[in-house]
């Protein structure tokens, strides 16, 4: 595109559009500049008539995604009304904390105020002391048994190093390609035919292709409610930690409403990850609401990412105060919706655990695998059962018939 | 509807509404506009939306209206080059390297030359697709792309970018007059950014009541004017309920063509019911309107039309 656009009568219609592209990317739009070029072109090519068709040709050309209509919409409405406005609706679109200037060290610390917000500041920082001088490479040992809940800044900070190395190895399923393969079982013919090609076609030397295969998405739905504050926080590393060295991870998060994280934790700085995610959810601390939540993911997004064989990752305690008939509906639809449910319980981690709480006793019946996730040593643990497929231990049955 | 002979392509928004509207296909303002730019920029056309409201039916009108020829491409999980684009076709290149052999034929660059050249090739979808056509370019219709995998998106890219294919073997093939595309998608699985940033991307979501009943009188000609108001009255009402699927476009068709056939005139409970399976395919969805619920939203619909008239 050589010829410049914006030098014509129409000038002030490109700039129109340039800041509002810009305003739209302000909004969470992602919009390119080359998205700004097509526009251009389009709206001459459309021609400007209506208002309407305006609205619909700059809409074919920014929205790239259902959701980002509502945000196109306002954003249109405010923008076109009045130049004027354009910082007023910036003000209004952005999100409001993570986007504040900030120094470059400030991350960690960022995170570790807000991760302790709901206690009592004194207590923290005495603690903080105390451990800071006591915590050496030593204390590791101590570390892998030592529930979350109970963890200082320090040692959680020391956790989530150790959770970073870890990986999640879920065995991979087979899919329906092919790739070369010294003892395939089909011949290749494309690469047979290339191979004797290079003899001159005397002799085929066969090529074999065999089966491939590659790990299955992964979906983590989180409860972040009350209940579960001391550990939510933590896992969210886990699930960053995840995404960064997976392909197809999708992660949401529950508590009275169900927030879908996912493109938040693609984020590479932890911290910064971890920032976004909690200017993006309104119920951090607040109650459960498990069936509604997963009835809002069984609705919208099960058949959005529950594809290709997914595995999901239930992270809750199911302390759910009106467990009823919907709650086991909708735990059912999830169960036969994916390949396996996983669910990791933190309160597993009393060794009299029954499962007594009615929610639980629900929700038990339709889970694959029911297993603790409270420390480094359970997570370590279920990271070695999935790799070594002995999968006994987390077998849910054994829990129902303790009760029973 | 055969009987359309290659046309030009509409030249304002307006005329894109009505080539689509000749061949029954009522497309409202939004659509005809997005419509409209593909194919005045080139440009491919990704339509997402629930399963049946009609994407697929769009490239179908267009190739027909246009007087192009359609080529589809279903995609599926495992879908590669070789079933998308193109294939050798191995047992007669087998055969020509014996006959070169038998003739003492041993020049290995010529031999090569002569058995992957365009005789052996077998043409899939995506490539036919970029071939002249004397009947001008074709339409494209890339369906159901979520059921695919990314790998094969990836290999997308450069097809819809420059309307270009690469056959190692061959060279480039490259389309002197790029296809009109369509792409559709029921968003079982996020289509990565790239694929869409190349498109024009349109949300085809569920019609008002007003356009769904000039849909529904146009291709169900024989139904009475007082049955396609209540049908589409009681559809319009079931999409406000709390269901995890609510019926499409053709299941609402489906449902008027079916109580056409029984000869009913205007709904009433018993009939609703015994029906109900062809609007509804989710067992919880007809079990949430069993017994007296029918009852209540047949008459919420009937109060409703008697204040309308």
């Amino acid at each position: 595109m050589s010829e410049p656009l914006t030098a014509h009568a129409d000038g002030r219609l490109a700039e129109n559009i340039l800041y509002f592209a810009r305003a739209l990317r302000a909004g969470g739009i992602p919009v390119g500049p080359g998205a700004v070029l097509d526009a251009l072109e389009a709206v001459k090519t459309a021609g400007v008539g209506t208002r309407e068709d305006f609205y619909w040709t700059l809409h074919a050309v920014f929205v790239k995604r259902h959701e980002h209509s509502i945000l196109f919409d306002q954003a249109f409405r405010i923008f076109f009304r009045r130049r004027g406005y354009i910082d007023q609706m910036l003000a209004m679109m952005l999100p409001p904390a993570p986007g504040a200037p900030r120094a470059p060290e400030a991350g960690a610390t960022r995170i570790h105020e807000a991760l302790f917000s709901g206690l009592d500041d004194k207590l923290k920082q005495e603690r903080e002391i105390e451990l800071d001088t006591r915590l050496t490479v030593s204390d590791r040992e101590v570390l892998q048994r030592k529930d979350f809940a109970q963890m200082t800044n320090a040692e959680i900070a020391t956790a989530k190093e150790a959770m970073k190395r870890l990986v999640l190895p879920f065995a991979d399923v087979r899919t329906r390609r092919l790739r070369p393969h010294p003892h395939g079982r089909l011949i290749d013919m494309r690469r047979t035919l290339r191979s004797s090609m290079k003899g001159g076609g005397d002799f085929i030397d066969l090529r074999f292709v065999g089966p491939k295969s590659k790990p299955p998405p992964v979906v983590a739905l989180l409860d972040i409610s009350g209940s579960m504050s001391q550990y939510s926080r933590v896992f969210l590393h886990f699930l960053h930690a995840l995404t960064e060295k997976r392909k197809r991870v999708s992660t949401f998060l529950f508590g009275t409403r169900l927030t879908n994280v996912t493109r938040a934790l693609r984020e590479r700085d932890p911290d910064d990850a971890l920032a976004a995610c909690s200017a993006s959810v309104p119920d951090w601390s607040g109650g459960t609401r498990i069936a509604s939540s997963l009835h809002a993911f069984n609705k919208l997004w099960a058949r959005r990412v529950l594809t290709q064989g997914a595995i999901v990752l239930l992270i809750t305690d199911g302390l759910e105060r009106d467990a009823d008939d919907t709650l086991a509906f909708e735990i059912d639809r999830l169960h036969r919706s994916c390949r396996r449910l996983i669910w990791l319980n933190p309160l597993l981690r009393f060794d009299g655990f029954e499962a007594r709480a009615r929610g639980i006793k629900t929700m038990l019946p339709h889970v694959d695998d029911f297993r603790p996730i409270h420390n480094l040593e359970s997570i370590t643990a279920l990271v070695a059962a999935f790799q070594g497929g002995d999968l006994s231990a987390g077998d849910p049955k054994a829990w129902m018939q303790k009760v029973a | 509807m055969n009987s359309f002979l290659l046309r030009p392509l509409p030249a304002s928004i307006d005329a894109t509404v009505a080539l689509l509207g000749e061949a029954h296909y009522l497309a409202d303002r939004a659509l005809g506009t997005v419509l409209y730019l593909a194919l005045k920029m080139g440009r491919p056309l990704f339509l997402e939306g629930e399963a049946g409201v009609g994407k697929t039916e769009i490239a179908k009108v267009l190739s027909v209206t246009l007087g192009r020829r359609l080529i589809r491409l279903q995609c599926y999980e495992g879908l590669d080059v070789a079933a998308a684009v193109y294939e050798w076709n191995y047992a007669a290149q087998m055969i020509a390297i014996r006959v070169a052999e038998a003739e003492g034929e041993h020049d290995r660059a010529r031999l090569e030359r002569d058995v992957f050249s365009e005789r052996f090739l077998i043409r899939r979808p995506l490539l036919q697709a970029l071939e002249p056509d004397p009947a001008g370019a074709p339409v494209l219709l890339i369906d159901e792309i979520d059921r695919t995998d990314e790998a094969f998106e990836a290999f997308l890219l450069e097809v819809l970018g420059d309307f270009q294919v690469t056959i190692p073997e061959m060279g480039t093939v490259k389309a002197a007059q790029p296809p009109i595309v369509v792409i559709t998608s029921n968003r079982t699985r996020e289509v990565h950014d790239a694929l869409k940033r190349r498109c024009l991307y349109h949300w085809v979501g569920y019609p008002n009541a007003e356009r769904e009943l000039s849909i529904v009188r146009t291709k169900v000609p024989g139904i009475g004017k007082k049955l396609s108001e209540q049908v589409v009255a009681f559809v319009q009402g079931l999409r406000k309920r709390d269901l995890f699927k609510s019926p499409g476009v053709s299941e609402t068709l489906d449902w008027a063509g079916a109580l056409s056939e029984l000869d009913v005139v205007a709904l009433d409970p018993a009939t609703v019911s015994d029906t109900l399976g062809v609007l509804l395919k989710y067992q919880d969805g007809i079990a949430r309107l069993e017994g007296s619920k029918v009852k209540e939203l047949l008459d919420e619909v009937k109060s409703e039309l008697r204040a309308a008239e």
